[in-house]
This record gives structure tokens, C-alpha cells and sequence, in this order.
């Protein structure tokens, strides 16, 4: 494969690095004239000084033949020109940005961005993956009556899990309106016993979320 | 008989969103709302909200425009027109993308100075200004004439 990498920072050298060593054939364009040195003297002959975003230089690098076009540079407007001029300028069959404002993922993808990189997301998912979720999740409030309705996910942990529901010390203005487990919904009866994974609806007291929390959740 | 959008926007004034206030953009916003359109400014950098006119009406709003969030409280939702005037090309394409696309605003247009990047975004249906094309073109007169 003939992969194009727009950006020789760090992300795009050891990408460039990588690709090399699995036997592809890759190209860097970077801007920086003492990176572009500096690649050359490592990788090769594999670095090419010029703006990614450049008609020219896209060009020279031979975009037509390009079977993927990376732009993994610190800008997302770079990443998404390059990929955008590869795209559909070029018709390169595939087009990856990295992107460093997560909210920009699916702004890439509506402006026909093949495949987003954010790195904040992706650890963001696994924090949040280890860490048990110990909030409630608010859906709405109804101002006018003070009442919140929450989701707690019960996690593995979770105080409520394996009671029933006539079996919880809830808030005294607090009820349990349904219970999501695996896409369908149960009304809440006494005698229904909560499972790892529940999504539990509530409705309470502003001031009592905290004792919901409690109930659901366990200490957070 | 209900005055068709045109007429009513020439009534009320327009609502228009220029990223990037600089000599171009700053100039821009003083006409359009001295005229009395509905003018919001964005820019990253506060300082350069010295090139409003005395009086200005309008709003400003700090951020950058690549930015959903910074492109919603600017009004983008209700926009008739954005105009993207910063120093970076990728970056005017990227917002007035973002306008065109994810706010639907009427009309867009992005400042770039590429010609290369001005013509192949024209192609992908994005309206483009390019100081350089114009420039050149204008210099060209004045050395021959006509």
C-alpha cells in the first residue's frame, strides 16, 4: 500500500516508522524543514517538505496513486483540508484525520471524512470504562413541581444490585418509574429484582439526589 | 399580503456572522452594521474587537469559529449569512463547512487566499473570496490599463 502521512510530528513519524517496518510505502509532508531532516536521517528518503493542504505539494507527494491519505498534524482545519483535497480532489479511496477536539469527529464525518482518531476520546472511553459510573445521569426537570427525573446504570457493585425493589431504602419523595435491562423496559413491581446492567428511571427531590445516589449506587 | 423573505430581510436587516475580525473582517462588520443588519463578530484573540466602530451595535463573541459550540452562541441557528475572514484558509473552509452544513445558513463564504484551495471548494459548492486571484487581477489592469 502507498499511505501519504500529512504531519511529520511525533504521531506522524512513528506512524511513517511503523509502515516502513510493515513492509508499505509511506511519505511524509511537513512544513518544518529541520523535521523534514531530521526524518530523512532516520527513516530514509521518505520526507517531503511542503504544506499537506497544498494542491502542488499533494501532487508532487503522487496523491493519485495514493491508496490512504493520513493527516494527523496538531490543527484539525489542516487535517480536514488535506483529507478534503485527497478526497475529492484526488479521489484517494481512503482518507483518516486525527482530530483534537473530540466534538470534531462527527463534524469530519458529515463533511465526508472516512475515519476520525480522536485521542481524548479514546481515553475518555477507557477511563470511563474503569470507573464505575457513580452519578446520576439527569433527564429532565420539571421546574414547576421540583421533581428531577435521573438514570442510574447500576455497574458491577452497585448497592442495588441483586435487591428488589421493594427491598430499597429510597428517599421518601422518590419513586423508581421503570427499570431498562437489555433494550426493553419493566415496570418497577416490589418484588423485581435489580441486575448488573439495569438502567433505572427515578423521579425525586432535587435535594434527595444525593440520598437516591446513595440508594442506587452505594457511597460515591 | 406577507412581504417575501427578501423584501423582509431588507426591512429588518440581515442576521450576519463575520469570523474573524482583522482589517478585512473589522471593516466589513462596521459597514454592514452601520447599514443595520444584525451583526455578530467572532475572535479569538479579544484585542482585535479595538477595530469596531464607536457605537457598534452588534455582538462579539470570543472563540474560534471552527467550533460548534462558538458557532451556535454566535447565532449560526439563525444566521442568513456567514462570512469567514481569518488570516488561515483551512481554517475559514472549516467554518463556513460548518455553517453550510451543520447550521444550514443560506449563505457562506469563505476567504482564501489559495487559489488552488479557492477553486476546488468553489467546485464542492462552498462560495469563496480569493484576495489573491482579485489582487492580481486588479494590479493587471492598472499596469495595462482599462
Amino acid at each position: 500500500m502507498y499511505v501519504i502521512v500529512v504531519g511529520g510530528g511525533k504521531v506522524g513519524y512513528y506512524l511513517t516508522k511503523e509502515l516502513l517496518e510493515q513492509g508499505h510505502e509511506a511519505l511524509v509532508i511537513e512544513r518544518n524543514a529541520e523535521r523534514v531532516d531530521h526524518i530523512v536521517e532516520d527513516l530514509g528518503n521518505v520526507a517531503l517538505k511542503g504544506d499537506g493542504c497544498e494542491v502542488a505539494t499533494l501532487q508532487e507527494a503522487g496523491v493519485a496513486r495514493c491508496d490512504v491519505l493520513v493527516a494527523v498534524t496538531g490543527d484539525d482545519e489542516d487535517n480536514l483540508v488535506s483529507c478534503q483535497l485527497g478526497k475529492n480532489h484526488f479521489g484517494v479511496p481512503r482518507t483518516i484525520a486525527r482530530v483534537n477536539n473530540p466534538e470534531n469527529e462527527r463534524i469530519m464525518r458529515t463533511l465526508g471524512i472516512d475515519v476520525t482518531v480522536s485521542a481524548t476520546t479514546i481515553l475518555m472511553s477507557m477511563i470511563e470504562h474503569e470507573m464505575p459510573r457513580r452519578a446520576l445521569l439527569h433527564l429532565l426537570a420539571i421546574q414547576r413541581m421540583g421533581v428531577e427525573i435521573v438514570e442510574a446504570v447500576l455497574n458491577a457493585g452497585a448497592r442495588a444490585v441483586g435487591k428488589s425493589i421493594g427491598g430499597l431504602v429510597l428517599p421518601p419523595e422518590s419513586s423508581i418509574a421503570v427499570v431498562i435491562r437489555g433494550g426493553t423496559f419493566l415496570i418497577p413491581s416490589g418484588s423485581l429484582v435489580l441486575q448488573e446492567g439495569d438502567e433505572v428511571i427515578a423521579l425525586c427531590r432535587p435535594q434527595q439526589e444525593a440520598d437516591l445516589r446513595n440508594a442506587l449506587l452505594g457511597p460515591s | 399580503m406577507l412581504p417575501d423573505g427578501n423584501a423582509r430581510r431588507e426591512e429588518e436587516g440581515m442576521k450576519i456572522i463575520v469570523m474573524g475580525c482583522g482589517r478585512v473582517g473589522g471593516r466589513l462588520a462596521n459597514m454592514l452594521d452601520s447599514e443595520g443588519h444584525e451583526v455578530t463578530v467572532i475572535d479569538r484573540n479579544a484585542a482585535s474587537f479595538r477595530r469596531l466602530r464607536e457605537g457598534f451595535s452588534g455582538t462579539t463573541v470570543l472563540g474560534t469559529g471552527i467550533d460548534e459550540d462558538v458557532l451556535r452562541r454566535a447565532g449560526a441557528e439563525e444566521a442568513d449569512v456567514f462570512v469567514a475572514t481569518t488570516e488561515g484558509d483551512n481554517r475559514n473552509l472549516m467554518s463556513a463547512q460548518i455553517a453550510q452544513k451543520v447550521f444550514n445558513v443560506p449563505t457562506v463564504i469563505a476567504r482564501t487566499y489559495d487559489p488552488g484551495r479557492s477553486e476546488i471548494y468553489e467546485k464542492l459548492g462552498l462560495k469563496t473570496y480569493c484576495p489573491t486571484l482579485v489582487g492580481a487581477r486588479l494590479l493587471h489592469e492598472m499596469i495595462l490599463g482599462k
